[in-house]
C-alpha cells in the first residue's frame, strides 16, 4: 500500500498530510496522487493552489506532450478538486477560495472537453441541478454544481426560480438521471416536495434519483417530502450524486 | 453625534424588533414575492409591522427594505423603484415610531460576489448600489442604517459601510451572519466572529454585531468573542432557533420564554442591543422586555 512518500509532489505532500484527517480519506488520496505521473500532479496542484493560469498551461502542456485527456482529467484536474472539496467541508478554506480553484478547474477542462467529447467519452452521469420556484439564491447551489463538474459530472444549471415544468423539460431533454434542488427561503423550500409531486403526475419518478440542500432543508425535511438523498454541504452534494448515479457504494 | 448614538452611550440596554420578513408571511406576503413592493402596495401592512413592535416594547424598528438593493429588486424587475421603496419603508416605520424611538434602515447582502473574492461583481458598481439604497433610506428619515446578514466582512460590508458614510453621512450598525461548521463559527466568506469585529471597527461602523443563522446559544459565543475585540456597542438580532419541519410547516423551536430564559447570558457576553430574527415576533420582544425591565415597560 502507498503511503506518503510515494506521491512525488512536495506541495500536495504537505496539503494532503496537513488538511486531510480522515483516515480512510487520506487512504484513498494517497493512493490517487501516488499512482499519478509527476506532470499532471503538478496540474492538481494549480488546481489546490487556485492558480488558472497554470493550470490552462500546464493542460495545454501534458496535451501537447502526447498526456491522454481522460488521464489529464482523472489524475490531474479532478485529483485537484478532490483535496479542495475536503478543505472546504473541514472549514480549512472558504468560498472565495473554492471559486478560485473551481476557475482553475474550468481554465483546464476548456481544452479537454472538447477532446472528450469528439471521442465519445461519456461523463460520469448527467445531472440537472436548479433553485426551486420563488427563489432567487443560487451561491450554494453554484458551488455544488463547480465541485460536481470537479468531480467529472456533466451538469445542467437551469439557474434560480426554476418551475417544476422546467425541471421535467430539463430531465426529458437531457436524459439525466439526477436531480438536485436548492433553496435558501423556508417559504419557498416546499416547491421541492411540489416538484417531486410533478415528477410523480408525470410518471417520470421512477426514472430519476432526486437529490435536495440549502440552508433550511433537512434529512426529515427530505424524508417527508419523498426525496432520494440530502446533502448537508457541497462536499456531500458530490457524494450524493455519485451515489444516486449508481458510482459509488 | 446622533440621538441613537447619544442614547446608547448612556449604557442603557436597548431592545430591538423581530423578524420582518416572519412578519409579512404571516400576513400576506406569498412564498417568493418581494417583501419590498409591501412598502408601495401594502402600507398599511409595514406601518402596522412597526407599530406592533413599538408596542410590543422594542426601542427601535428595522425597515422593511433588507433585499432593496437594486441588485435583489431587479431580480423581480423592480429595479427602477429602489429610492421610492427604501424611501417608503423608512416613512411607515418613522411614521409609527413613537417620541423617543428609532428607526433601523434595513440594507441585506447583494447576493453577489465581489471579483476580489473570485466573484463577479465590480466593487465601484457594488458601492453605488448600497449608495443608492442608502440615500433612499435617509431621505425617508431613518436613524441609522443596519447593514446585515453579512457574509463578506472584508468585502461586500466594508463597502456597505463606507457607500452609506459617504452618501448619508449617518451612523452605521454592521452585523454579521455566522454558521457553525466543523473548526466553529465562520461566514462563509470565512471571517470569524474576532476578525469581523476589528474588520469592521476600523471600516468605520458605529455599532458591530451579528445576526441570523445560528440560535442562541452560538450567538453567545459569537458575542463574547466580538467584546473580546473591540470596545464598539454591540447589536444582535436572534433567531428563534432552527427552523424544523411539523407536519409539513416550518416552526421556529425558540420560543419567546425560552430565548428570555437565556438572554441575561447575551448580556454578560457584551450585547448593548438585542433583537430577533427569523422566527420571532412582537411575542418575543414582549417576553424580552419583560425579562430585561422586569415587565415595567
Amino acid at each position: 500500500m502507498a503511503d506518503l512518500a510515494d506521491i512525488p509532489n512536495e506541495f500536495i505532500r504537505g496539503e494532503l498530510d496537513e488538511f486531510v484527517e480522515r483516515e480512510n480519506e487520506r487512504r484513498e488520496l494517497i493512493g490517487l496522487y501516488a499512482a499519478s505521473a509527476p506532470h499532471l500532479l503538478e496540474i492538481a496542484a494549480a488546481i489546490i493552489d487556485g492558480r488558472n493560469h497554470d493550470a490552462d498551461r500546464l493542460t495545454l502542456e501534458a496535451l501537447e506532450g502526447g498526456t491522454g485527456a481522460l488521464e489529464i482529467m482523472d489524475d490531474g484536474l479532478i485529483a485537484g478538486m478532490a483535496l479542495v472539496g475536503i478543505k472546504f467541508r473541514e472549514n480549512f478554506i472558504f468560498v472565495p477560495e473554492v471559486l478560485a480553484c473551481a476557475r482553475a478547474m474550468k481554465a483546464g477542462m476548456v481544452h479537454i472537453e472538447p477532446i472528450l467529447a469528439a471521442s465519445g467519452v461519456e461523463p460520469l452521469a448527467r445531472v440537472i441541478m436548479g433553485t426551486v420556484k420563488g427563489d432567487l439564491h443560487d451561491i450554494g447551489k453554484n458551488l455544488c454544481i463547480m465541485l460536481m463538474r470537479g468531480a467529472g459530472f456533466e451538469v445542467i444549471d437551469l439557474g434560480v426560480d426554476t418551475s417544476a415544468d422546467e425541471f421535467i423539460a430539463a430531465v426529458e431533454e437531457h436524459e439525466a438521471s439526477v436531480v438536485g434542488m436548492s433553496a435558501l427561503l423556508t417559504t419557498t423550500m416546499p416547491n421541492m416536495g411540489h416538484t417531486i409531486e410533478a415528477f410523480i403526475d408525470a410518471d417520470l419518478r421512477d426514472d430519476v434519483k432526486i437529490m435536495v440542500g440549502g440552508a433550511p432543508v433537512t434529512p426529515a425535511f427530505a424524508d417527508e417530502m419523498g426525496a432520494d438523498a440530502y446533502g448537508d454541504n457541497a462536499v456531500e452534494c458530490v457524494e450524493v450524486a455519485k451515489r444516486l448515479a449508481g458510482l459509488a457504494g | 453625534m446622533s440621538r441613537l448614538l447619544n442614547r446608547i452611550a448612556t449604557g442603557e440596554l436597548l431592545i430591538s424588533d423581530g423578524a420582518t420578513g416572519t412578519y409579512l408571511q404571516n400576513n400576506g406576503l406569498e412564498p417568493g414575492g418581494c417583501p419590498e413592493e409591501f412598502n408601495a402596495s401594502r402600507p398599511e401592512v409595514i406601518r402596522g409591522m412597526a407599530a406592533a413592535y413599538f408596542e410590543a416594547g422594542s426601542d427601535m424598528v428595522e425597515t422593511n427594505s433588507f433585499g432593496g438593493s437594486r441588485y435583489m429588486l431587479a431580480k423581480y424587475g423592480h429595479g427602477d423603484r429602489v429610492e421610492e421603496w427604501n424611501r417608503l419603508a423608512a416613512e411607515l416605520a418613522r411614521e409609527a415610531a413613537p417620541e423617543g424611538c428609532f428607526v433601523l434602515g434595513s440594507i441585506g447582502p447583494t447576493g453577489e460576489i465581489l471579483e476580489e473574492k473570485a466573484g463577479t461583481a465590480d466593487a465601484g458598481e457594488m458601492y453605488e448600489v448600497f449608495a443608492e439604497q442608502a440615500r433612499g433610506l435617509a431621505a425617508g428619515g431613518v436613524d441609522a442604517v443596519c447593514v446585515e446578514t453579512m457574509s463578506d466582512a472584508t468585502g461586500e460590508m466594508k463597502l456597505a459601510i463606507r457607500a452609506v458614510k459617504e452618501a448619508t453621512g449617518l451612523p452605521v450598525v454592521a452585523t454579521v451572519c455566522y454558521d457553525r461548521g466543523p473548526r466553529g463559527l465562520f461566514t462563509m466568506m470565512g471571517d470569524t466572529p474576532q476578525s469581523a469585529a476589528e474588520t469592521l471597527a476600523e471600516a468605520g461602523a458605529d455599532v458591530v454585531g451579528s445576526n441570523c443563522g445560528i440560535a442562541i446559544g452560538d450567538m453567545i459565543e459569537v458575542i463574547t468573542a466580538m467584546r473580546q475585540a473591540t470596545d464598539l456597542p454591540i447589536l444582535t438580532h436572534i433567531n428563534a432557533g432552527i427552523p424544523r419541519i411539523e407536519a409539513g410547516a416550518i416552526v421556529y423551536p425558540d420560543t419567546p420564554e425560552l430565548m428570555a430564559e437565556q438572554l441575561d447570558r447575551v448580556v454578560e457576553a457584551g450585547a448593548n442591543i438585542i433583537g430577533g430574527c427569523c422566527g420571532t415576533g412582537p411575542e418575543h420582544v414582549r417576553a424580552f422586555v419583560s425579562r430585561l425591565r422586569g415587565g415595567s415597560a
